[in-house]
């Protein structure tokens, strides 16, 4: 065990895992974090805690992964390159392990410029396999980047994102072979829509042997409407939503199109349970953290395993 | 080369309200390249704050005068004759024109009239690029030739990220993806192998970041 | 052809419109001129090949001095013509000479006067 974390322990228990998202709010309101926790609660191993996503800012993590704490749910800590330099990067590693939190999600981050100050200067000292690479110095060498030992170090379960639909497509299973060679422990994926380039990632990634190296955790976002899709398709970088997607979603009632969505959500999931490579699911219920439930136990993943 | 931009002429008017002799000091260097602050560009700046004077019916005294640098002393030294006589000299060359005059005669008002952009070079007439953000370590060989510091938009060493759509950077469809541009260039090259490589973290004290840089070269010092 | 144009255009030849520079135009407005137009000939039948579309861009150039300077970008333009066109030449000299009489005359010159 790296860290002991619940999602590690049941992910080396070979179970197929769960994990849900919660963005913190733009204030700091705790009862918000603690209302959209309570949904969550017994029906994930842990809560990813978005860092400023989408460059907007929100109440800090690391505050909110420890408020997800005392509500007894376990925090995935999101860390962006965007707004950090290695100081602050390293110390608050030292700061989110000392309060218990156990699992860790490097990322580059958004850029500024599409958030809510994009007069800002960005950071990115390092990016974010150097990130990687600095958490596993630290856990597993004890020392800092610098080489200087470290008065106790981190116990974390590291992560990392991966996004099989971005350019080159070619390049994306390097760079995911990449993430792990730096240090994931865990990878968890941007939303899937396009399956068919999905099952061609996996496969790419199954001949590497990546599978064996690292749990992937594979991304859904249940769609709530036609008009997400379609914000989805043209407006996220990144992001590829098939015309198939769009058009099935538009084929039933307006007010249908929510349940429409979670039905997709739940077929992605079943198919990803029988998935080669694939070690647990993402689940991305953006500001709908009320009906992740719908979609978990509609995939049948519910209870979820105890491990000790 | 740098490269800059012209400041808006309502913005260089009001620097030097109330400032009846005026001149504008080009350079011909860089930004006489990129047409920016030469000497054609100190006649039609001239020109435009004349009118501007006479529209306003003030003195219209402005001269202009191009030197051959202004990151050079011994140039700067030919502005030693007239400097006093002007209320305020207007630099269009690069951000170390206006300091280097200034530096040199602490009396004088010195005042910028372009902003400063980029370290670039021209993708054709009229059009410039930003290719070097002079960290201070060069290490483009490594990646196709092409500068993912100055280029990527968040200087990634081991790029693409997850933004990275049709070509394109996350931030703009119309700035290109520069590590999309290193992993065709590479693969072409038949040198994909060499990405798989996982890059440390970047050494920034020869950068900006390790304070403002100087150079001593003890072969040349005189 | 004995064609008549308005006496207060004055006109300055040059080989091509290509060769106008965007000093020539602004010095013509700090000299006091009114308006300003370049005369050159059909887009495409540029003898050096894009004289005219230069013009036509440094004429763009000079108007957005103008604005800047407060002063209305209408009292400069770009006309194409053929050579072989005098009427065509005469109908434009008092298109623009009543183009800028409407404007009054350039506030460089009336602030010289007073």
């Amino acid at each position: 065990m790296k860290a002991g974390s619940n999602l590690e322990k049941v992910l080396s228990a070979g179970h197929f895992a769960v994990t849900g998202e919660l963005g913190p709010p733009q204030g700091n309101k705790a009862e918000e974090v603690r209302h959209k926790a309570a949904h969550l609660k017994g029906i994930v191993e842990s809560v990813n805690i978005t860092d400023n996503q989408t460059a907007v800012v929100r109440m800090s993590s690391w505050a909110a992964c420890k408020i997800l704490l005392e509500e007894g749910l376990e925090p995935n800590y999101q860390m962006v390159c965007r707004d950090r330099n290695r100081l602050a990067l390293m110390s608050d590693i030292l700061g989110a392990t000392a309060l218990g939190i156990k699992n860790v999600l490097c990322l580059s981050g958004d850029h500024q410029r599409f958030g809510s100050h994009p007069e800002s200067k960005n950071v990115y000292d390092l990016d974010s396999l150097q990130l990687l690479a600095a958490f596993k110095k630290m856990r597993d060498e004890k020392k800092f980047l610098n080489d200087k030992d470290l008065e106790g170090a981190p116990e974390i379960f590291i992560g990392a994102a991966a996004n099989p639909f971005a350019d080159p497509f070619s390049f994306r299973v390097t760079r995911l072979a990449k993430k792990i060679a730096a240090g994931a422990d865990f990878v968890q994926t941007q939303c899937i829509y396009n399956m068919d380039k999905f099952r061609e990632y996996m496969k790419q990634a199954v001949d590497r042997g990546l599978h064996e190296k690292v749990y992937i955790l594979a991304g859904v976002t249940p769609m709530k409407s036609v008009g997400m899709a379609n914000y989805m398709a043209k407006f996220v970088p990144g992001m590829d939503v098939p015309e198939a997607v769009i058009k099935r979603l538009k084929g039933v009632d307006k007010k249908d199109q929510a349940k429409e969505g979670i039905k997709m959500a739940i077929e992605q999931i079943e198919e990803f349970k029988e998935m080669k490579g694939i070690s647990g699911v993402h689940v991305m219920a953006i500001e709908w953290e009320h009906r992740a439930r719908e979609i978990i136990e509609g995939a049948g993943l519910l209870p979820r395993p105890q491990v000790d | 080369m740098i490269v800059g931009d012209s400041k808006p002429l309502e913005e260089i008017l009001e620097m030097i309200k109330g400032r009846d002799k005026v001149l504008v000091l080009g350079c011909r260097g860089c930004v006489t390249v990129c047409n920016v602050g030469g000497e054609k560009e100190v006649g039609i700046l001239a020109t435009a704050l004349r009118i501007a004077r006479k529209k306003a019916g003030q003195p219209p005294t402005v001269d202009g005068m191009t030197l051959e640098r202004q990151c050079d002393p011994e140039y700067i030294e030919e502005l030693a004759e007239v400097a006093g006589d002007y209320d305020a000299i207007i630099s269009i060359a690069c951000g170390v024109g206006p300091q280097f005059v200034a530096e040199r005669y602490p009396e004088a008002a010195v005042f910028p009239g372009i902003n400063t952009t980029f370290i670039g070079g021209a993708l054709e007439h009229g059009v410039w690029a930003e290719r070097c953000q002079s960290c201070g370590n060069c290490l483009v060989h490594n990646f196709g030739g092409l500068c993912p510091i100055a280029r990527c938009s968040k200087s990634l060493m081991n790029g693409p990220c997850g933004g990275s759509a049709k070509g394109n950077c996350e931030i703009s469809p119309e700035v290109p993806c520069v590590w999309h541009q290193i992993v065709e260039k590479m693969e072409k090259m038949g040198r994909l192998q060499e990405l798989e490589k996982v890059w440390p973290n970047k050494n920034w004290l020869t950068s900006r970041d390790g304070g403002p840089r100087k150079r001593v070269r003890e072969d040349l010092k005189q | 052809m004995r064609l008549q144009y308005p006496a207060s255009v004055r006109v300055i030849q040059l080989p091509c419109s290509g060769r106008v520079d965007i000093l020539h135009l602004l010095k013509a407005f700090e000299e006091g001129a009114d308006g300003v137009y370049v005369a050159g000939c059909m887009e495409g039948d540029c003898h050096f090949l894009t004289g005219n579309f230069k013009a036509r861009r440094k004429v763009n150039y000079v108007k957005k001095v103008l604005e800047q300077l407060g002063m209305e970008p209408e009292r400069i333009e770009m006309y194409n013509m053929s050579s072989a066109e005098g009427p065509r030449f005469a109908q434009v000299a008092r298109e623009f000479t009543q183009r800028i009489q409407e404007l009054g005359p350039s506030p460089v010159k009336a602030a010289q006067a007073a």
